[in-house]
């Protein structure tokens, strides 16, 4: 028996709105496998970690909190992914973005003014834009793999966030912790809600409206598709690669920077060592799962935030570990991409020995 | 003397674990097949050598541990690459993000707890030589692998007709295929040999660099591998080389700081990640080098019906 | 090679070497070979006809145990043998040089050599063989030399001394003459003849009659996957042999009224520009004019810088200076692809799938692709309008008959004939005054290529320049006014069809017009016209 693939003439349409269903199927499956393995009952587990975060209003109001970032990112990224540049250093950009949108409230907390939010804004979508530049500019000028440089940036994007809340940017009255001040009112992003939701998820919705919008409606969407599927008739189309690099790369860079900015500056108050919890890498998984489209994205970013709250919630309630988040989010990618098969091939087992193997064993 | 040779320690005990991932690597690549994940299955066979050591009390059934779980690993990863014919890149980063995950669950029970490091092999005689038996000659047996491995990949390659057809796979698995030649089961064999490879890097990490369990221990270090592979372009002794430099990187860097240099630490910390860019720009430049070596079937994945 | 001294002449009572019966191949929904049938006898060369899609490739496939029937019987020497892949093929004596040559260009030519062998063969003595067997048949090579290196003609020689060395009693060769001048094509014919003088049968598949007629003693002619007829090809006439191939009298092409030439609406005026990688060619100081009304033909053989040049007329390749290249009287050396379009130039590149059209993209959007920067009616400040792009695809569709099983469908559904026209249709729809067009007709059945073919004749009468750009011979020949020959990034002049023998078409190709590219190109376009 084995296993072969047949290719599909075009697309199938069916596939591409169940593959991600199926995958979420299979990792709920393979999830109760693993609790069941661990010695806990998998129905008890599962309800914990997927349905319990939806049954009250303060987990809901939670999921949208974490949400809002993962989607940011993820509609940036998708834009990336989408013309074949592999941006996955937004946990690097989202951090600088939230180092240089925190610049007003922590050097210049004494400007309160009403333009103070939106130059805030601005810095954290100027922070992830040069942290990108990087990587954009290394691979337009010398064709430096970008997903290693990218990646290496995230590396030196923490040691500058440590080094900055431990040394510099320590709030002097601090009592030695290694945290900034804490924002100013006028620095901290607006709620919505209870307080929990700040004005970061309605970013990811703008975003994710005007992405949406011109991928499917513009040329520039146009282009970001066919330079990413075929850069060879893209060039026939008279589109240029270096642009769409550094579009791609701005795009992502300024979102993950936004998104980074209003963490610090919505949820979180002030700055910290640690301002995120892989934000920048569970974003990949989202536009993954979304399937690089702009709507199934917000779906996916509301699953993984889930994924965020579930595992919160099995700790609280079965004593689980919180690292099975990461090992949900793992599986997840793992069984979206392997479902995506499904779209362009179709599966088929054969019973016969496999054609070319081995062959030169008995020449 | 006395004073270079625990520089020149540290140096072997860093450099090793990113030759032994990168080696493996290289195999991968030279067959075609660019598995991102080295640093998921690092980190499983880092967690999994300390596990299995804590438990039977033994690190060398540690390092046979940290081997399986590489490959364990590399089998997922070729299973979607191979079989299912999924996206590489995108296949290489779900296998980081999951083997981070996993550790981190399984690895849980075991962070604080103190480890048992991979004894020294003592070879008698030549191990109290001054300078020459007490730094070259006073390893682990890891390092003797890791050396070993440099050799004997470079001879496999280039000398034997199973080497010749890795080659021929990743530089047209059309013909390959044309001739014969089984493109799956090849691939198959240098993903899990890469597999192998990072899952022996991890143990070391584990069970000699820092004998304990700490989360994220590989810190990148996988992707580092990555990128020694293109610096070395996709040569044995080149990649040799460049696994020493950075393991002599990423010492200074410590030794800078002990000496208490007036930059930053975290200045300091950044370095090898600094470094590791800078690599990569200087290879790119020499396009014509790198085109030329660069396996032409990298990344593209092979279905037999076209 | 395994018998010695079988006389070829007449191998009709020489005994029979394999046999294929009543063999079908069933992909999906296509039947690819319909209970087909073959006899091969020792010492014979035998033709094997058909037009593209006819089912030839998957019988040889088969016969090389690259593929496995769905049913049917293999019987070689009497015995039924189950040929379940290439080694089992190899070792049963059968040799195969494919179309598109399965060469590693990274790896040498003894390594390439190396790799077709039996395991156990010794690699240290193997330069050595290579060399004999080599000098054996005219067939010179360097055991040493990096394939990437090696211009296509050598690269065929290696596909071959590979096969000699296995001493196969059935050579295969598949169109084995698409990638050489009609002189190295000569001496290959006497390399087969002399291996079919030592008993080794080959398989010659061809769709170049006048090649099959001259060497072949039979011929198998499939279609639509079955077995249309056998015959002894020197008994036929090209006609007769085409006839049977396509199943009714293909039309010919014909120059409708007399050419009248206008101004030049292709210039270009030493053109140079350097190689973009390890394996391009460089274009050297081009000279050419090709005026309005006229098919202007390039000739040469694979990679000696067509698509180079191709690239460089379009603009997808843009040239230091200014003046080399001009279009419709505008310098457009430095412009890009689209400015040249808005001038009213059309281009159609050699790779449909993936250089003229996105595989995955639906027929409207690649209409969008090549048509957005010069039609109002695409493009509204930036956003699409996609209705209209549907609209063209349909007029697209109806008038150059591009088929499909149903509406809009994605490009890589489309059969390679059907999208040819496609991307054809989509450029002439506009009524371009300037076409450059690569390939018009590669790998695309006899009918949609004399629509194809007939249509850029159309259009040059309506007063556009067209250049063509050709590997195949008999094409340039039906469509040109003008042919001139590309070889090693150097172009000959232009000189008239009716002036330009296959002969010398062929020295060309060879090189020998090189470095001697004088202004008499100008000269000689006058003159014709005159």
């Amino acid at each position: 028996m084995r296993l072969e693939l047949e290719k599909r003439s075009e697309h199938s349409a069916l596939m591409t709105v169940l593959s991600p269903v199926v995958a979420l199927g299979l990792t709920v499956v393979a999830g109760g496998i693993l609790f069941a393995a661990m010695g806990y009952n998998p129905g008890e587990a599962l309800y914990a970690f997927f349905i319990e975060p939806l049954t009250n209003q303060w987990s809901i109001e939670e999921l949208l909190v974490k949400a809002g970032p993962l989607i940011l990112i993820a509609v940036g990224l998708s834009v990336c992914f989408l013309s074949n540049n592999w941006n996955i250093g937004a946990e690097g950009q989202f951090t600088i973005g939230a180092l240089a949108g925190s610049m007003i409230p922590i050097l210049f907390h004494e400007y309160t003014g009403p333009m103070a939010m939106p130059l805030m804004v601005l810095m954290g979508a100027l922070g992830g834009m040069v942290w990108a530049s990087v990587p954009a500019f290394l691979k337009t000028r010398f064709g430096t793999n970008e997903i290693l440089t990218s990646l290496m940036l995230v590396y030196v994007a923490q040691f500058l966030l440590d080094y900055l809340v431990r040394g510099p940017w320590r709030d002097p009255d601090g009592f030695n912790f290694p945290e900034s001040r804490i924002f100013d009112d006028a620095h901290t992003l607006m709620t919505l809600g209870d307080g929990r939701l700040h004005l970061g998820f309605v970013f990811a919705l703008v975003a994710v409206f005007v992405i949406w919008f011109m991928l499917s409606q513009t040329l520039k969407g146009f282009e970001i598709k066919v330079m990413g599927e075929t850069p060879r008739a893209g060039r026939f189309a008279g589109f240029s690669h270096r642009g769409i690099v550094w579009f791609g790369f701005m795009v992502s860079g300024a979102f993950a920077g936004i998104a980074g900015m209003a963490e610090v500056s919505g949820s979180i108050g002030q700055l910290t060592p640690v301002i995120s919890p892989g934000y920048g890498f569970t974003a990949i998984i989202v536009a993954f799962l979304g399937r690089l489209n702009p709507i199934g994205i917000v779906f996916a970013g509301l699953l993984l935030a889930l994924s965020y709250i579930g595992g919160e919630s099995a700790q609280v309630a079965l004593g689980l570990s919180d690292k099975i988040t990461r090992v949900f989010q793992g599986m997840l990618l793992f069984f979206v991409l392997a479902c995506d098969t499904l779209i362009l091939y179709r599966i088929r087992l054969i019973k016969s020995a496999p054609k070319a193997g081995g062959a030169h064993e008995r020449a | 003397m006395s004073a270079l040779e625990p520089i020149l320690l540290t140096i072997i005990t860093a450099s090793t674990p990113l030759l032994l991932a990168a080696i493996g690597e290289l195999i991968t690549e030279r067959s075609g097949v660019l598995n991102l994940g080295v640093e998921g299955m690092m980190i499983v066979g880092a967690v999994m050598g300390f596990a299995i050591t804590a438990m039977s009390g033994s690190p060398y059934l540690g390092v046979v541990a940290s081997m399986f779980a590489g490959m364990a690993m590399a089998l997922l990863f070729g299973f979607l690459t191979l079989n299912l014919m999924t996206n590489q890149v995108a296949t290489g980063l779900a296998l980081t993000i999951l083997g981070l995950g996993l550790s981190g669950m399984l690895g849980e029970a075991f962070i604080g707890q103190p480890g048992i490091k991979l004894p020294v092999l003592h070879i008698p005689g030549l191990s109290d030589i001054p300078f020459i038996g007490t730094v070259l000659l006073s390893q682990d047996i890891l390092v003797y692998i890791s050396l070993a491995l440099v050799a004997a990949v470079y001879y496999f390659l280039f000398k034997t007709r199973a080497g010749l057809v890795i080659r021929a796979v990743g530089d047209n698995h059309t013909s390959a295929h044309a001739l014969g030649y089984s493109v799956l089961k090849v691939r198959y064999l240098a993903v899990l040999f890469g597999g192998a490879c990072s899952g022996l890097a991890g143990g070391y990490l584990s069970l000699v660099y820092t004998p304990q369990w700490v989360e994220g221990m590989t810190a990148g270090r996988g992707w580092i591998a990555l990128a020694l592979v293109v610096f070395a372009s996709w040569r044995p002794l080149r990649l040799l080389v460049g696994a020493y430099l950075f393991g002599a990187v990423s010492v200074l860097q410590f030794h800078a700081q002990a000496a208490g240099i007036g930059l930053p630490s975290q200045l300091m910390s950044a370095l090898p990640y600094l470094a590791t860019i800078v690599v990569l720009v200087i290879i790119s430049r020499n396009q014509a080098v790198t085109r030329a070596n660069t396996p032409a079937c990298l990344g593209r994945p092979f279905s037999p019906d076209r | 090679m395994s018998k010695q001294g079988v006389p070829s002449s007449d191998a009709v009572d020489q005994p029979v070497l394999v046999k294929a019966v009543s063999i079908s191949k069933r992909f999906g929904e296509v039947l690819a070979n319909d209970s087909v049938d073959l006899t091969i006898r020792e010492g014979e060369i035998h033709a094997l006809l058909g037009e593209n899609g006819a089912g030839k490739s998957t019988l040889v496939k088969i016969l090389y145990g690259a593929l496995e029937q769905t049913s049917g019987d293999i019987v070689w020497r009497g015995n039924t043998v189950k040929i379940a892949n290439p080694a089992d093929a190899r070792t049963l004596g059968v040799g195969m040089v494919f179309q598109h040559f399965s060469l590693f260009e990274a790896l040498s030519v003894a390594d390439n050599i190396a790799l077709a062998l039996p395991k156990d063969t010794d690699l240290k003595a193997l330069p050595e063989r290579i060399i004999s067997v080599s000098k054996k048949y005219g067939l010179p090579l360097d055991p040493n030399a990096m394939v990437a290196d090696l211009p296509v003609g050598v690269r065929q020689r290696i596909e071959i001394v590979r096969c000699l060395l296995q001493e196969p009693s059935l050579l295969i060769m598949d169109e084995p003459t698409s990638v050489l001048t009609p002189q190295e094509a000569d001496e290959l014919f006497k390399t087969l003849q002399r291996l079919a003088s030592e008993g080794c049968a080959i398989l010659y598949i061809s769709h170049r009659l006048e090649e099959v007629q001259r060497i072949c003693q039979r011929a198998t002619i499939m279609r639509h996957g079955k077995v249309v007829n056998e015959c002894d090809p020197r008994q036929e006439t090209p006609a007769s042999l085409a006839r049977m191939m396509v199943g009714a009298d293909v039309h010919a092409i014909k120059s409708t009224s007399e050419i009248t030439t206008g101004n030049p609406l292709i210039t270009l005026r030493d053109l140079n520009l350097p190689a973009d990688n390890a394996f391009g060619i460089e274009l050297k100081d081009i000279n050419l004019e090709v005026f309005a009304g006229e098919v202007v033909g390039i000739a040469g053989i694979a990679a000696n810088g067509q698509s180079e040049l191709f690239d460089a007329i379009s603009g997808e390749r843009r040239v230091e200076n200014v003046h080399a290249v001009n279009l419709l009287g505008v310098p457009v050396g430095k412009k890009k692809i689209n400015p040249r379009r808005k001038l009213g130039a059309a281009f159609v590149p050699e790779e449909r799938l993936g250089h003229g059209a996105v595989p995955g993209f639906r027929l409207s959007d690649n209409v969008m692709l090549t048509r957005f920067s010069t039609e109002p009616s695409l493009l509204l400040r930036g956003i699409l309008k996609r209705g209209n792009a549907a609209e063209m695809e349909q007029r697209i569709k109806v008038n150059y008959d591009v088929r499909m099983t149903h509406d809009n469908p994605e490009a890589r559904s489309l059969s390679g004939g059907n999208l040819q026209k496609f991307v054809v249709g989509r450029e002439l729809d506009r009524k371009p005054r300037v076409m450059v067009i690569n390939q018009p007709t590669w790998g695309v059945d006899a009918g949609a290529a004399a629509l194809i073919r007939q249509a850029l004749i159309d259009l040059a009468r309506t007063g556009a320049a067209v250049l063509v750009i050709s590997q195949d011979l008999d094409e340039i020949y039906e469509v040109s006014d003008r042919i001139a020959v590309i070889s090693r990034g150097q172009l000959s002049p232009a000189e008239p069809a009716n002036v330009m023998t296959r002969e010398r078409i062929g020295m060309l190709m060879a090189g020998m017009g090189e470095k001697n590219t004088s202004k008499s190109d100008e000269g000689q376009a006058h003159a014709a016209r005159a």
